[in-house]
Order: C-alpha cells, then sequence, then structure tokens
C-alpha cells in the first residue's frame, strides 16, 4: 500500500536507526513466515505472510462479503474523511470561540471536558438508540471523537499567539476580523494541524468500533464479518490495510504541516 | 506637521489601595513634528506603559492622549510601531511582511510590493525580499519591522526598545541607520532605551525617567543626533567633549533617582 515514492524518500535519506527499524521489520516478518511454515500454531489461527499477501489479491479481485477490498477501504476512507471535514470546521470555529469570548469559553469548556475522555465505544450505543443504524451514526461517533482534541489544539495555538504580534497588526489598522484572519488563523495553523493528526489516530481508531455494527461495506466490518466465520487471513489482511492507511494519512498530514507550516520550531 | 500630547497622565495597575502599582505618576510631554524623542530609565519606570499609550493598545487611568487635536481612542496607521522582537508575522517572506499594512487597506498586490521594495532600500535590506523571517539575522529583522512600519507611511514611528535584543556591534549600526532614516523621512519619533550612551547619541529630547512610581525627572534638548544626521561620523559625535559630559549627568540623574527610590523603601 506503500506507494513507491514515500519509500524512495524513506530510502533516500536513512539514518541509523531507520535501518534498525527496517531490519526489525523483516526480522519480525520472517519470524512469523517461519512459525506458520513449522505450524507452530494451526493455519486457521495464524496463517502465513504468504497467505495473507494471496488472500489480499483474492479479496482485492473478488471481494469478501459482496464488496472487494477497495469498496470496504473507500467506504471506511469516506467515513473518516466525512468526520474530519466537518471536525475540522466546527472544531477550528469552536476553538476560535472559546479564545475570543469569555461566554463562549463558559458554554463549550464544560461540555467538552465532560465527554472528551470518554471512550467514543461507551457512548456508540446511546448514539445508535438516538440516530439509527445509518451512515448519520457512524460517522456521527468518528466526529466526536475527532473533534475535542482539534478544538483543544485550536485554543492552545490562539493562547500562544504574542500581544505583540496582534499588536503589530492594529497599529497598521488591522480590523478585528482582519487580525482573526491574517493574524491569529496562520499562527494557529501549525497547532490546528498537530490536532488534526491526533484527531485523525482517533478517528481511525473509532472506526472499526463504529463499522461492527450494522454495516454492509468497511474495513472494520470486513474483520468483524471475518472473524465471525474464523477466516483468520481476511482478519491479519484487514489490520494490516488498516495500519497501512493510518501510516499514509500520517505522513501526507506531516507533509502538509511542513509545507503550509514551514515555520515551525524556528522562532 | 502633527504632535503627540501626553497630559497629565496617570496608569494603575491593579487597585492602588489594595497594593496595586502606579505605572506612570503625572507624566506629561509633547512629542513635537521630526523630533526624536528618547525615554530613557531603568525597568519599571513605565516607558512601555507610556508607548501603550500613545500607540493606542491601552487607556490611561486618567489624564489623556492626543494626536493632532484628536483623543487616541485606539491603535491607527498614523502611529506606527516597531516592538523590540520584531513582532514579524512567520508565515509571510520579507516582503509580505514590510507590506502588510498596505494589504489591511487592500492596496493591489504589485503596488504594496512596488512599496515594500522602496522602504527596504530605505533601510538597506536589498536582495533579501523573498527570504524567510527566521533565515534573518536580529539585526535584519529589526529593519525589517522598521520597514514594515514606515510603509503604513505614519506621522510617528513609536520604537519598543528595538536595539534592546541586539549585539554590540550591530546595534551600533542600527542606531545609525535610524538616524539616518529619521532624517530622510522626517517622521517624529519615539525610543525607547536603557541604554544611557544610545539614549544620548540619539535624542534630540531626552526624557529621563525613575521608577516607583514612573514619572519623567528630567527633560533635555540635545543635538548630538542631528549632527550625525547632518555628517559627521558617530565616533568624532561620541567623543567630544560635550557628549561625554552630558553622558555623565545623565547618568548621574539617573544613579540619585535610583538611590533616592531605594531610600523611600
Amino acid at each position: 500500500m506503500v506507494p513507491a515514492l514515500g519509500l524512495r524518500r524513506v530510502f533516500g535519506s536513512i539514518g541509523y536507526v531507520s535501518k534498525v527499524s527496517i531490519a526489525t521489520s523483516i526480522a519480525l516478518l520472517l519470524l512469523w513466515q517461519l512459525a506458520a511454515s513449522l505450524e507452530v500454531v494451526p493455519a486457521m489461527f495464524m496463517p502465513s505472510p504468504l497467505a495473507v499477501a494471496a488472500k489480499f489479491v483474492a479479496v482485492s479481485r473478488d471481494g469478501f462479503q459482496d464488496a472487494t477490498l477497495v469498496e470496504h477501504l473507500l467506504a471506511s476512507v469516506g467515513r473518516v474523511t466525512a468526520a474530519l471535514v466537518a471536525a475540522v470546521i466546527l472544531g477550528v470555529a469552536l476553538g476560535f470561540a472559546m479564545n475570543l469570548s469569555q461566554t463562549a469559553q463558559g458554554v463549550i469548556a464544560p461540555v467538552l471536558e465532560f465527554y472528551r475522555p470518554i471512550p467514543p465505544l461507551a457512548y456508540l450505543p446511546l448514539v445508535i438508540i438516538w440516530f439509527g443504524i445509518g451512515e448519520f451514526a457512524k460517522v456521527l461517533v468518528i466526529f466526536l471523537g475527532i473533534l475535542p482534541s482539534i478544538v483543544i489544539a485550536t485554543n492552545e495555538g490562539l493562547r500562544s499567539v504574542s500581544p505583540d504580534r496582534v499588536n503589530a497588526a492594529r497599529s497598521l489598522g488591522a480590523s478585528r476580523a482582519q487580525v482573526v484572519l491574517l493574524v491569529l488563523l496562520p499562527h494557529a495553523m501549525p497547532s490546528i494541524l498537530t490536532g488534526t493528526r491526533i484527531g485523525l489516530g482517533t478517528g481511525w481508531a473509532t472506526l472499526v468500533a463504529a463499522e461492527l455494527v450494522a454495516a454492509t461495506k468497511g474495513l472494520g466490518f470486513m474483520i468483524k464479518g471475518a472473524a465471525d466465520f474464523l477466516v483468520t487471513d481476511v482478519v491479519i489482511l484487514g489490520i494490516l490495510v488498516i495500519a497501512a492507511v493510518a501510516i499514509v494519512m500520517e505522513i501526507s498530514l506531516r507533509l502538509v504541516q511542513r509545507a503550509v507550516a514551514p515555520w515551525q520550531g524556528r522562532e | 506637521m502633527k504632535s503627540l500630547d501626553v497630559r497629565d497622565v496617570v496608569v494603575r495597575y491593579g487597585d492602588s489601595n489594595l497594593g496595586g502599582v502606579v505605572a506612570l505618576d503625572h507624566v506629561s510631554l509633547t512629542i513635537e513634528p521630526s523630533s526624536f524623542v528618547v525615554a530613557l530609565g531603568a525597568s519599571g519606570c513605565g516607558k512601555t506603559t507610556l508607548l501603550n499609550l500613545m500607540a493606542g493598545f491601552r487607556k490611561p487611568s486618567s489624564g489623556s492622549v492626543s494626536f493632532d487635536g484628536r483623543t487616541v481612542e485606539g491603535p491607527s496607521s498614523e502611529r506606527g510601531v516597531v516592538f523590540q522582537h520584531g513582532a514579524l508575522m512567520p508565515w509571510l517572506n520579507v516582503i509580505d511582511n514590510v507590506a502588510f499594512g498596505l494589504r489591511l487597506k487592500g492596496v493591489p498586490r504589485k503596488d504594496r510590493h512596488d512599496r515594500a521594495r522602496a522602504m527596504l532600500r530605505l533601510v538597506y535590506l536589498e536582495g533579501v525580499e523573498d527570504r524567510r523571517i527566521w533565515e534573518l539575522s536580529g539585526g535584519m529583522r529589526q529593519r525589517v519591522g522598521v520597514a514594515r512600519a514606515l510603509t503604513a507611511d505614519p506621522d510617528v514611528l513609536l520604537m519598543d526598545e528595538p536595539l534592546g535584543a541586539l549585539d554590540a556591534l550591530t546595534r551600533e549600526q542600527m542606531q545609525e541607520l535610524i538616524l539616518d532614516v529619521w532624517a530622510r523621512t522626517g517622521k517624529s519619533v519615539f525610543f525607547i532605551t536603557h541604554g544611557i550612551d544610545e539614549a544620548v547619541f540619539l535624542a534630540s529630547k531626552l526624557l529621563v525617567m525613575s521608577p516607583r512610581p514612573g514619572r519623567v525627572i528630567a527633560s533635555l534638548d540635545l543635538d548630538f543626533g542631528r549632527q550625525f544626521a547632518a555628517g559627521a561620523k558617530s565616533g568624532d559625535v561620541k567623543s567630544q567633549p560635550e557628549f561625554i559630559a552630558m553622558r555623565e549627568h545623565v547618568k548621574g540623574l539617573i544613579f540619585s533617582s535610583r538611590q533616592l527610590a531605594e531610600a523611600a523603601l
């Protein structure tokens, strides 16, 4: 799943730690293959890497439970993307509101602090009771998982702005709206992106749980369905695809962060 | 030309009955057009508070600040500010930082870049238009800060210890640069420092301030900066007996006020 460009980038600037990491990954893979070949555990419980690779090809072509791997993948990525976009828009808006108005801070803070530490899995049943088992409920749970980290990161980013920077803009004639758009927003951008990265991790973790209930497509659904029939190779395949997608997302967001906020850590 | 008037200003932080601090105690001064007013004093004498009042960043507890006859209600581009640590925008390159004030006014990109380039030339910074802020040295950043303030074409430049964070050599170069800009633009300047040498060299009017409560204890009319602006070398200006005598006189004022303040505690 990792694109060739990413691999070349990784190997291009390779350091000692990375070399050890790559060697470790290969060793683990070989150990897994060895254990499977010696049948330490029956293949039904732990299929070999080669069997999983074969399954990757089969599920990509023929599908599993009425959907191909790509369809499962797109269903999952679609849900996380929808939730993420909504969470970034609302989260940044709420973060700004908290920073600009004490009333807004008083209203938002207790609600956020109350539900933030609750694992999304705990309120998933309630969301289903209220909103049913459709797409909306799934996206909503993922959205709720992502939202707090973005609100908090936005607020933290805004709080770190030096009064001088705001005053500089005001003394050049900036209106309140211009201060928000041309000073506060760019200033908070690195922090917002960090919050987005953290939120994406939570969202991706919540996804599988949300898809366990009454989905017909999605990586979580695929894993759950495979587990019900003890199709262990598809379970492992699903886990690896989820890991790969998370890595790709993390790397892309870091590249975005470097492109959008190259000044981070250099002031 | 317009002058900036500070009349009988008092600034209190917190409740003075409950141990609050009087940052400025009945301070009055005028910044005449084309003058170079320097406020000199130890930390805690209220010089930055004074600048914040003039800029419109805060309001006095009593007294008034007015510019061109109108009460100062808030910040405005007619009173440009240069900050100690630059307060530049790291997400913008050099030219967009300098042109920031024009962008706020909706000036088209090409026009504002032309004007920003002219201001960069005025502070002898050319060829760095596309550089990132963090790639610049401290002295270059302050020159960008000065150019940014000038681009908005203010009547007064308010400078809050703009050379405080620079090394000694760069600091002397910047003093000369600021005098040069002052002489060439004809703008009035209010400049804060705690460097005695710097204050005596730059000021056309020197305000010596004392802390706790912050007040102006002496106002001196000087012309060493004008001598430099008229073409004299800074080394010659600073080594003449009058300069040295004035420096010692000012030093005496500051230390006697400090002893008085300590005796009062």
